[in-house]
């Protein structure tokens, strides 16, 4: 099963002098998964997203990409990579085809593949008629399709994008979502973002953070009202021995978020909530904060990254 | 690796008007001066005495052409690395399978290559008097030598100071600044005598790139221009490895 495991994130921290843009994040993808990266401005996504790709060193941890240490092998990491900044990295005054054919050679293309795999790139994004224009007179919306198949000329196993929709017509993000789509029969993608409905439509996972901080981490299925599990955030000021949570009713998994709170998935046919919160004050743990979970993506993001939950997660509950 | 990259940087730069239009300007400003002094040397007649056409034209035309490309080499530089970090390209080139000493060594040799089309532009003035003049072949070669060796030290420099910042004007007119000071640093150490004073007259690329001109290839002089390149090439690795890590 590990090798089916393309993506792992072990306890990534980053520091910018003081401040700590990503606090300890842990999170894996798997093969054919998409994982929505979901967090509010400034939460540490596009840090995130550069640890992984290498073009910034984490303060601590490791990241891997397809079993590769993305610090100590580097090259057979990247080579596994494909990656689409929120700004795409085109050279404006190049054309389309030798562009994307520079891209090819930087990621190592063997020489004969390589115009096979520009017309490949090229093919998939909708660029078919676009391969002798210049960048620099591309529409937004095209220049995005450019960054994309910069992203995947050589069909990496993990492909990560940060923002791809951004300033692009109706029609043209349904292309983008399709591709995405094709994408995850073979790949994996990571999927940065704001619009909510796109994580709902396109994506299997989601992954949200706030203050550098993991605070949700399901399947997306999980998150409808339909689905036959839910979930609450609890936090506790003195957590238990790990196993106990697991052993309380209903509950199916339960996801550390930090030291004190956790994020427990349950069977909707049973009330863990009640549950919980009776265990909790028969055995003393301090339960000061249980938020059930939301029926929709939205509310479940608003609940979890709004302001009082933040001014709540960063102080210390055991502190005196 | 090293050459597809220094290959696209090459093309890169045919592909906007800046590459051509540097050539352009390079190519006349020598011209002209070339022109002024084999016109004056013509007039002169006889009076120059022992000092041969090579001595005079050759190498004063190459003087005058060093400083075109101190002029000419921060407008090259800045784009190196200054603009891909202001247009974000420089995530493309972190996040490919290529190394750091990869992509400043592939950066460097297409900038300089550019600067030995314009050489080559500029020997093509003095050896198309060949026909008709006995020129001082060794003369000019040691001149050539000289003007190379620039070339490779001025991009080094420039090279390094696009690594340290965002915006390609600052890029630009720190490296002016940087080159200009090393060209002229001789003219403190004369002022300053002493010890002190010969440090900084060592220094200066001017002295070291007069004495090529004048046709002595002295190995000092050589490994002067060749250590100052090297070691900013190496600083400029430095800076990139250190721009992923450290925390600002």
């Amino acid at each position: 099963m590990s090798t089916d495991t393309l993506v792992q994130v072990e306890g990534i921290s980053r520091y910018y002098g003081e401040h700590c843009a990503v606090d300890k994040l842990s999170f894996s993808v798997r093969r054919g998964e998409v994982l929505g990266f979901l967090g509010p401005n400034g939460a540490g996504k596009t840090t995130t997203m550069q640890i992984l790709c290498g073009v910034l060193a984490a303060t601590s941890g490791t990241a891997s990409i397809a079993g590769y240490d993305i610090v100590a092998q580097p090259f057979e990491a990247k080579r596994r990579l494909g990656f689409l900044p929120e700004q795409p990295p085109l050279y404006r005054e190049a054309l389309v085809d030798e562009y994307l054919h520079y891209c090819a050679t930087l990621r190592r293309v063997p020489r004969a593949r390589r115009r096979a795999a520009v017309a490949n790139a090229r093919e998939r994004c909708g660029l078919a008629d676009a391969g002798g224009r210049l960048i620099g007179n591309l529409s937004k919306g095209y220049q995005q399709r450019v960054g994309v198949a910069q992203a995947i000329i050589h069909a990496p196993e993990v492909v990560i994008l940060d923002e791809p929709t951004v300033g692009l017509d109706p029609n043209q993000i349904l292309e983008i979502r399709r591709l995405i789509g094709e994408l995850s029969e073979d790949h994996s993608v990571i999927l940065s973002t704001h619009i909510l409905p796109e994580v709902q439509s396109t994506c299997d996972r989601v992954l949200i953070i706030n203050n550098g901080r993991r605070v949700l981490d399901q399947p997306l299925a999980d998150l409808r009202s339909d689905s036959a599990l839910s979930g609450i955030s609890i936090a506790l000021q003195q957590p238990p021995p790990p196993g106990e949570l697991e052993s309380l009713e209903g509950v199916r998994e339960v996801v550390p978020l930090d030291r004190y709170r956790f994020r427990v998935t349950y069977r909707r046919d049973v009330d863990t909530p009640v549950a919980v919160s009776r265990a909790a004050a028969e055995k003393g743990w301090g339960l000061y904060e249980l938020i059930p979970q939301a029926d929709s993506l939205e509310e479940t993001f608003v609940q979890l990254t709004r302001g009082e939950y933040l001014d709540a997660g960063s102080g210390d509950p055991a502190a005196p | 690796m090293i050459p597809r990259i220094a290959a696209y940087e090459l093309r890169r730069l045919f592909a906007s008007p800046l590459a051509w239009l540097l050539l352009a300007i390079i190519q006349f400003l020598a011209a002209m001066f070339f022109y002024i002094l084999l016109s004056r040397y013509l007039q002169a007649g006889p009076s120059h005495g022992d000092h041969g056409i090579t001595e005079v034209v050759v190498a004063g035309m190459l003087q005058i052409t060093g400083i075109i490309v101190l002029l000419v080499t921060p407008f090259l530089t800045m784009r190196l690395f200054s603009e891909e970090q202001r247009s974000g390209t420089i995530n493309l080139l972190f996040s490919a399978p290529v190394s750091v000493t990869e992509l400043v060594l592939g950066k460097y040799l297409g900038t300089v290559l550019f600067l030995f089309i314009a050489l080559v532009m500029v020997a093509a003035m003095p050896l198309a008097l060949l026909p008709g003049v006995p020129l001082d072949l060794g003369l000019l070669a040691a001149g050539l030598l000289g003007l190379a060796l620039l070339m490779l030290c001025f991009t080094a420099i420039g090279l390094f100071i696009s690594t340290l910042t965002a915006q390609p004007v600052a890029a630009a007119s720190t490296t002016f600044g940087a080159l200009f000071l090393l060209w002229i640093i001789h003219s403190a150490g004369n002022t300053t005598g002493g010890a002190g004073g010969a440090v900084l007259g060592w220094l200066s690329l001017l002295r070291h790139y007069n004495r090529l001109l004048v046709g002595i290839v002295n190995s000092v002089d050589v490994a002067y221009f060749l250590l100052l390149g090297a070691v900013f090439v190496l600083l400029s690795i430095w800076r990139l490895d250190a721009m992923r890590t450290h925390h600002w």
